[in-house]
């Protein structure tokens, strides 16, 4: 393969907080994605995201290195609380950033009506997955780039691709949620938090852990077992959609949705890259820094083999990954499915 | 306090690579009444030198968090109140009051600290444990993270060339996590 | 349309299971005939592949629910995604004299410029939103399960001088999630593309219990929904005096009737709420009823509303 055939991806990286948006940037990001410390954005976790302060200080030192900085802004506000995704939209310009990841109709209809030049990203919570709910968003709200669901194969991205008028950006690694990112009220039904509304997938304060005297680990959300490890058994997130449960069709407990993996698509790049994914995105703004780092250096690195027409030689990231298993989710084969 | 325990687990399940043992054979002589005044130390530099990672704990400063290397005789207890720090050894087969607690190895735990390792990759290998309020661990855990550099080379820099056993260990410890390379 | 003073009128969901065409068929049959509703929604909104099984249905049903006195509108697919989903969508937006509910953004991309309804799975959380879709052509949104009648509250007094009307669901199991994997076809060790129509046992969807043997979570397909019946029959006048103007029933195998009947007493205040809640109690359904979403409380909670309202 002749590296002609590809245009260099940009490489979005998570950033929890401003460390992290430094070490990703230093690690060779092109762009940075972060959340104000409220319900306006998906991670909106104890003791992370940004101040407005904090969101300059970042937005200099990234600019500063020739990356970009992008604003999630991408819950849905409930009537009578609008003011704060407004808010968010407002100081995402007045900060310089170089664009919002919205999902919300409503808050694209107030950014691209308010500030017309204000770049705007469809975020994967928006759960466009077709060509013509893509058009949609790009016709009415101007819409620049498109954040794939994690639920299409490379073929099906590479028909899209030809179909729409925007860029896409599709996740490369990180924690894969089985639900369609932006339809899924289980916590909520659990926990009388919302993911939607509030940012909060299996709010931490909620979360139980339990371990017995043989190191067995119960884990519950809310009322609500999700499952029980062994001592040896690796664990991974406690959301629902990772559990273990029972039905009428099983004879033992399985896990109805998903295992806990962590996807990685190291091996795919070259695909997706001839696909016309301009961006590929890595998840994990509620990981450490350490993460980040490791993360991006190696898809930094393969990226940039790839693009000098050498073969991509993956750092190992076993040790990273949820469960200590990768999967390649939809991206390979429909049989995932 | 809804957790009453002396410690969260009684030890360690992978003995640990004899390299790694050492800053625990040397803490593990310590006498309580010695490593005291080191942690008093820790607390107020930390305190000090790292005023943001307070703001981040939001409504988490006045927990009591239980902080348990699971290699070593005792356990801390962590109060991450700004204005008046908490960092206290008690013994481990002591009771001890707590909100949230952590348990791993001693290096695990000190090199997550430092933001070398990751915890999320910790918690899915069980090579950390979690108790109580999962709220006030995962906002500690990421305001640690917000902090730049290392938190142990912060801590060693507070005591100079420190005499003794406690001043030892630390500096053993903080060369061994300089080298140490996880991820 | 005059908004909150009219009294609000009952509409049926589409049904969500995988049915018999048979037993689907009769089903609308004694809607049409027997059922207080005004509006019915029919089409497949969860998996594309079962839409073929009910096509030669569709004229007969439509026509006996319209003689009826029904309404009748489309749902479309809530997830939209592979050839054959998008195909279904671009059919049934193609014919302009058809009433459509939108349940994903490719709907109204064919929609958009002529009056429509908005379903439940577009995420219409606020009024921006809303008024939005509603420059678009929507006459109808149905919001989502999850939305606490406070935001509720709010999005009906801002949309009150526009014309469009606010829907939300107050029987039936509450769709809590949807996966691009299916869920019936993995429970049975198979893929999506192989499943052999798994999910036509399960007329109610598959239950799910968590380790310790509590029920869950009940599966239909793509689809995840509570394992409780959401009832909001006992703010039925709770919904009216914010200006609701649709409340909407999800069939189930329980007598729909009888459902149907017991809101529109209630609507109609022959009975009070809480005869109303023992008519549906008599029902003896497989599993317990809950309004915790409602009142910004987990799903799964049951509130008394003389409770919820004293602690107001």
């Amino acid at each position: 393969m002749s590296a002609t055939e590809f245009h260099r991806p940009e490489l979005v990286c998570p950033a929890g907080t401003p460390a992290a948006a430094r070490a990703a940037v230093d690690a060779g990001a092109d762009a940075v994605y972060c959340g104000l410390q409220n319900a306006t954005n998906a991670r909106n976790f104890p003791g992370l995201n940004f101040t407005e302060e904090e969101i300059a200080e970042t937005a200099d030192y990234v600019h500063g290195r020739g990356a970009k900085i992008l604003l999630a802004v991408n819950t849905f506000p409930p009537a009578g609380k609008f003011d704060l995704w407004r808010g968010a939209i407002d100081l995402a310009v007045r900060r310089g950033i170089d664009a919002v990841i919205v999902a919300d109709i409503g808050v694209a209809a107030y950014a691209s009506s308010r500030y017309p030049a204000l770049r705007m990203h469809l975020s994967v919570q928006a759960g466009a997955s077709s060509p013509e709910a893509i058009r949609f968003y790009c016709e009415e709200f101007g819409v620049k780039r498109v954040v794939l669901p994690r639920m299409l194969t490379v073929s099906e991205i590479a028909d899209i691709h030809r179909q729409i008028p925007c860029e896409i950006e599709a996740f490369v690694f990180g924690n894969i949620g089985m639900m369609a990112e932006g339809r899924c009220s289980l916590t909520n039904y659990a926990t009388g938090v919302s993911t939607n509304m509030d940012g909060i997938c299996s709010a931490a304060g909620d979360v139980h852990y339990d371990e017995d005297a043989a190191g067995n680990l119960t884990v519950r959300l809310g009322n609500f077992v999700l499952d029980r490890f062994g001592c040896n058994e690796s664990a991974g997130y406690p959301t629902i959609c990772k559990g273990r449960y029972s039905c009428s069709a099983r004879t033992e407990p399985y896990y109805a949705f998903e295992e806990p993996v962590t996807l990685n698509l190291s091996a795919l790049l070259p695909d997706l890259m001839r696909a016309g994914v301009t961006a590929l995105k890595i998840e994990g703004r509620q990981r450490s820094r350490a993460y980040v780092k490791a993360v991006v250096a190696a898809f930094r690195k393969a990226v940039d083999d790839i693009g000098a027409g050498k073969e991509a030689r993956l750092a190992d990231l076993i040790a990273l990954t949820e469960g200590y298993r990768e999967t390649e989710g939809a991206f390979r084969s429909k049989t995932w499915r | 306090m809804a957790h009453s325990r002396p410690a969260i687990v009684s030890g360690a399940r992978n003995a640990p690579p004899f390299l790694l043992d050492i800053p625990r054979r040397l803490l593990s002589i310590v006498p309580l009444v010695v490593l005291q005044p080191v942690l008093d130390r820790i607390a107020t530099h930390v305190a000090r030198s790292r005023p943001r990672l307070f703001a981040r704990l939001g409504p988490h400063t006045d927990k009591r968090y239980l902080i348990d290397p699971v290699d070593l005789p005792f356990v801390l207890v962590l109060i991450p109140n700004s204005a008046q720090p908490f960092l206290k050894a008690f013994p481990r087969d002591g009771k001890v009051e707590y909100d949230a607690g952590i348990a791993g190895r001693f290096i695990n735990l000190l090199t997550m600290i430092d933001a070398s390792l990751d915890g999320d990759a910790l918690f899915f290998t069980r090579d950390l444990r979690v108790v109580g309020d999962v709220e006030a661990v995962v906002a500690l855990r990421n305001a640690l993270d917000d902090c730049d550099g290392s938190i142990v080379d912060t801590i060693t820099g507070a005591f100079g060339p420190l005499s003794g056993p406690a001043g030892l260990a630390l500096s053993v410890v903080r060369r061994m996590t300089a080298g140490h390379r996880p991820v | 349309m005059a908004i909150g003073q009219e009294k609000a009128e009952l509409t049926l969901g589409p049904v969500l299971f995988n049915w018999q065409p048979e037993r689907w068929r009769d089903f609308y049959y004694r809607i049409a005939d027997e059922a207080p509703v005004g509006t019915v929604y029919l089409g497949e909104a969860i998996c594309s592949k079962r839409g073929p099984f009910f096509d030669p249905y569709y004229e007969p049903v439509v026509e006996r629910l319209t003689a009826g006195g029904k309404t009748v509108a489309f749902s479309t697919l809530s997830e939209v995604m592979l050839r054959l989903d998008r195909q279904m969508i671009e059919r049934v937006c193609a014919s302009p004299d058809l009433l459509v509910e939108a349940n994903d953004a490719s709907a109204v991309f064919y929609l958009r410029g002529r009056p429509h309804h908005i379903g439940p799975f577009m995420n219409v959380y606020n009024e921006q939103a809303a008024l939005a879709l509603v420059q678009r052509g929507a006459r109808n949104i149905c919001v989502p399960t999850e939305m606490p009648a406070s935001a509720l509250r709010e999005l009906c007094a801002a949309v009150r001088t526009h014309m469009v009307t606010i829907e939300a669901q107050v029987f039936g199991r509450m769709s809590l999630a949807l996966s691009a994997r299916c869920y019936h076809a993995r429970a049975h060790g198979r893929t999506k593309d192989s499943c052999q129509f798994v999910c036509e046992n399960d007329p109610d969807g598959l239950d799910l219990k968590a380790l310790d043997g509590r029920s869950f979570l009940t599966i239909n397909g793509i689809q995840t929904l509570s394992y409780d019946y959401l009832n909001l029959i006992r703010q039925v006048p709770d919904l009216c005096a914010m200006g609701v103007a649709r409340l909407r029933l999800s069939p189930h195998t329980c007598d729909m009737v009888a459902v149907a009947s017991a809101f529109r007493d209630v609507l109609d205040r022959r009975i009070e709420p809480d005869e109303g809640m023992q008519r549906l109690n008599a029902l003896q359904l497989s599993a317990p009823f809950s309004n915790g979403f409602y009142y910004g409380k987990p799903g799964y909670s049951l509130v008394n509303p003389e409770a919820a309202r004293a602690t107001v």
